[in-house]
């Protein structure tokens, strides 16, 4: 719970992981450009005092992922959200049983969500009926640009991922959160359109789709897709940041979302060991669209209590003290929004 | 003839080899890659009379999507090849997963379908074309929202580019970017279309101009980001990038009513 200016905050961080990317777990050359990528990220986005020495950002363990996450009590409930990466880690990125266990010692503060991978075909599938019975799966994370073999991304629509979504619904796996990057097949087209995701979520109205960074770097495509399908949610893992270095770029991201999801729809994350929620929990309290820029509604307490906690709490069955629970905004099902909001598009 | 030839290989020099690479644009940030410091170095060898240039490309991650670093390796090649008595080129791309597999198409010649095997369909046409389109969806919404800030009163749907300021950046820009997919650039010709070049009804005026707002802020975050990471990632190489062009003003904008930009 965070508490500032005498207005509670019921804090959930959507996206947290896990990973080993120390040298003896690094498969290939690929796992040391993997974190290094991540790395530039972090020392990129952080402000000073919030960098990391590159050492302690190979790996964290279990102990000091609870200290970080959870310092100060912030943070009520975090969600694992792990990126297997097969080929370039020995073990993987995520670390299955060693995040699963931590869990476990902690239902009230984590929930793990895992991963599966439509190319591993049949016995992928037991294998998730497996996974889903064992850690009692609410959720999934999906990342179409991991390499399988002579594969390098597949997407949403590819027919055995149906068959993924209809064992998902079967078993009760409800939330899936979708992550895209930079290697898809046929390489002819942008890796990065998230229109598989508007086409499963057509198919799909049962199953909650969480794109993570909002489509960055296409958040034109994902705001257009999500306007429109009333089960397509924004992740802010890796946008967040973005409130510190380009604080009015952040305000437009945040006003893009708004203007097309509106503000049931949009859930906070750190992507920790990314960067570290405490900061960012605490400068989006803080944090206001600029005057200037008149063509966004400023960002209320009501909206910042939501995208901070009470959306991810409603997609995970999370217990909210009733004091701190808000009504959904009184909002049009699908398009835009805010339209009154956008004086400058006013034709 | 002879003589001239001569001139021309003596001037195969750094710098004619960098404007050359001035008309190569990433495409996703519809910028020069040498203004955003994607080129690392070139270099100018051979025996006197053949000369042979190397360039060495990078870019902000070693994650960025191999598709588009194909684009601008190839097209780097492309251009560098056509300067006068340039004989030979080598155009490498540094630091990135599929480095070895893009230099060994290149040196061989293989092109895209050639280097990417399997992976690889028809061509990436379809893809820079995308992105010419996105490309031309923000200028679109820079000269309209320029406009806007300036009158808040104008008639959006029934703008035409004779009512865009004259010899004004971003008006510029946009017809640049009109011509470059085919769109008619005469002053009657309508401001605000679709991503299919015609002009919506009035009743969907607004929404065409949120959404290409949407990609205008896409494309300059996009950019302004990329920037950030090759400087974290190449310590030094701020000073190979140039300021982002008026005509696409990086963040902050200058948004107040009525202040024109």
């Amino acid at each position: 719970m965070y508490s500032k200016d005498g207005e509670q905050y019921y804090v959930v961080d959507a996206h947290i992981g896990l990973w080993d990317a120390r040298p003896e777990n690094q498969r290939n050359i690929h796992g040391k450009q993997f974190i290094d990528c991540f790395y530039d990220y972090h020392r990129n986005l952080s402000p000073e005092s919030e960098v990391w020495g590159y050492e302690e950002y190979l790996y964290q363990g279990g102990e000091r992922l609870m200290r970080d996450v959870f310092v100060d009590g912030i943070v009520d409930h975090a969600i694992f959200q792990p990126a297997r990466l097969g080929e370039f880690y020995h073990r993987g990125f995520g670390q299955t049983e060693e995040a699963f266990a931590l869990a476990q010692a902690h239902p009230d503060k984590l929930t793990y969500n895992h991963y599966w991978d439509p190319r591993d075909g049949e016995n992928g599938l037991t294998e998730l009926r497996a996974n889903a019975e064992r850690m009692q799966l609410k959720g999934v994370k999906l990342y179409t640009a991991d390499w399988h073999g002579e594969s390098r991304g597949w997407k949403l629509t590819d027919p055995m991922a149906y068959r993924y979504f209809e064992a998902c619904r079967e078993l009760g796996i409800r939330n899936i959160h979708v992550h895209k990057g930079p290697t898809i097949r046929p390489l002819d087209r942008d890796a990065f359109d998230v229109a598989d995701v508007d086409h499963a979520a057509s198919d799909f109205t049962d199953l909650e789709f969480i794109v993570e960074h909002c489509g960055l770097p296409r958040l034109e495509d994902f705001c257009w897709i999500a306007t429109q399908e009333p089960n397509v949610h924004a992740g802010l893992a890796v946008a967040m940041p973005f409130i510190h270095t380009r604080p009015r770029y952040f305000a437009q991201i945040m006003g893009e979302l708004v203007y097309w999801l509106g503000e049931d729809r949009i859930l906070f994350s750190s992507d920790y060991a990314l960067w570290t929620p405490k900061w960012l929990v605490e400068r989006f309290v803080d944090f206001q669209i600029p005057e200037d820029m008149t063509e966004y509604a400023p960002l209320t307490t009501a909206v910042k209590k939501k995208v901070l906690g009470l959306n991810a709490a409603k997609l995970y069955d999370l217990p909210v003290p009733a004091h701190l629970q808000l009504p959904d905004a009184d909002e049009t099902a699908t398009g835009p929004r805010e339209p009154a909001a956008a004086d400058l598009a006013t034709a | 003839m002879t003589a001239l030839l001569t001139d021309r290989t003596a001037e195969v020099s750094e710098g004619r080899v960098r404007a050359a690479l001035g008309t190569v644009v990433d495409p996703e940030l519809d910028e020069p890659i040498t203004d955003v410091g994607f080129v690392r170095s070139v270099t100018v060898h051979g025996l006197p009379g053949r000369p042979t240039v190397e360039v060495h490309l990078r870019l902000p991650t070693s994650f960025c999507a191999p598709n588009f670093a194909w684009l601008m390796v190839s097209d780097a090649h492309d251009a560098v090849s056509a300067v006068p008595g340039v004989e030979s080129v080598v155009v490498e791309l540094d630091d990135h997963h599929d480095s070895d597999l893009i230099n060994r198409g290149m040196a061989a010649g293989l092109g895209y379908r050639g280097t990417f095997g399997h992976e690889a369909e028809e061509s990436l046409d379809e893809l820079r074309a995308t992105f010419q389109r996105k490309a031309h969806t923000a200028a679109m919404e820079r000269a309209i929202t320029a406009l806007l800030r300036t009158d808040p009163t104008v008639d959006v749907a029934a703008l035409t580019l004779g009512d865009l300021p004259a010899g004004e950046r971003t008006t510029d820009a946009l017809l640049r970017r009109r011509a470059t997919l085919g769109l008619p650039v005469d002053a009657g010709a309508p401001v605000l279309v679709r991503d299919d070049g015609t002009r919506p009804d009035p009743a969907q005026a607004e929404m065409v101009l949120r959404r290409a707002r949407s990609v205008r802020i896409s494309v300059d975050g996009n950019a302004h980001f990329c920037r950030g990471l090759l400087t974290t990632r190449y310590p030094g190489s701020e000073a190979d990038q140039t300021p982002r062009p008026e005509d696409r003003p990086l963040l902050p904008l200058t948004v107040s009513k009525g202040t024109a930009r």
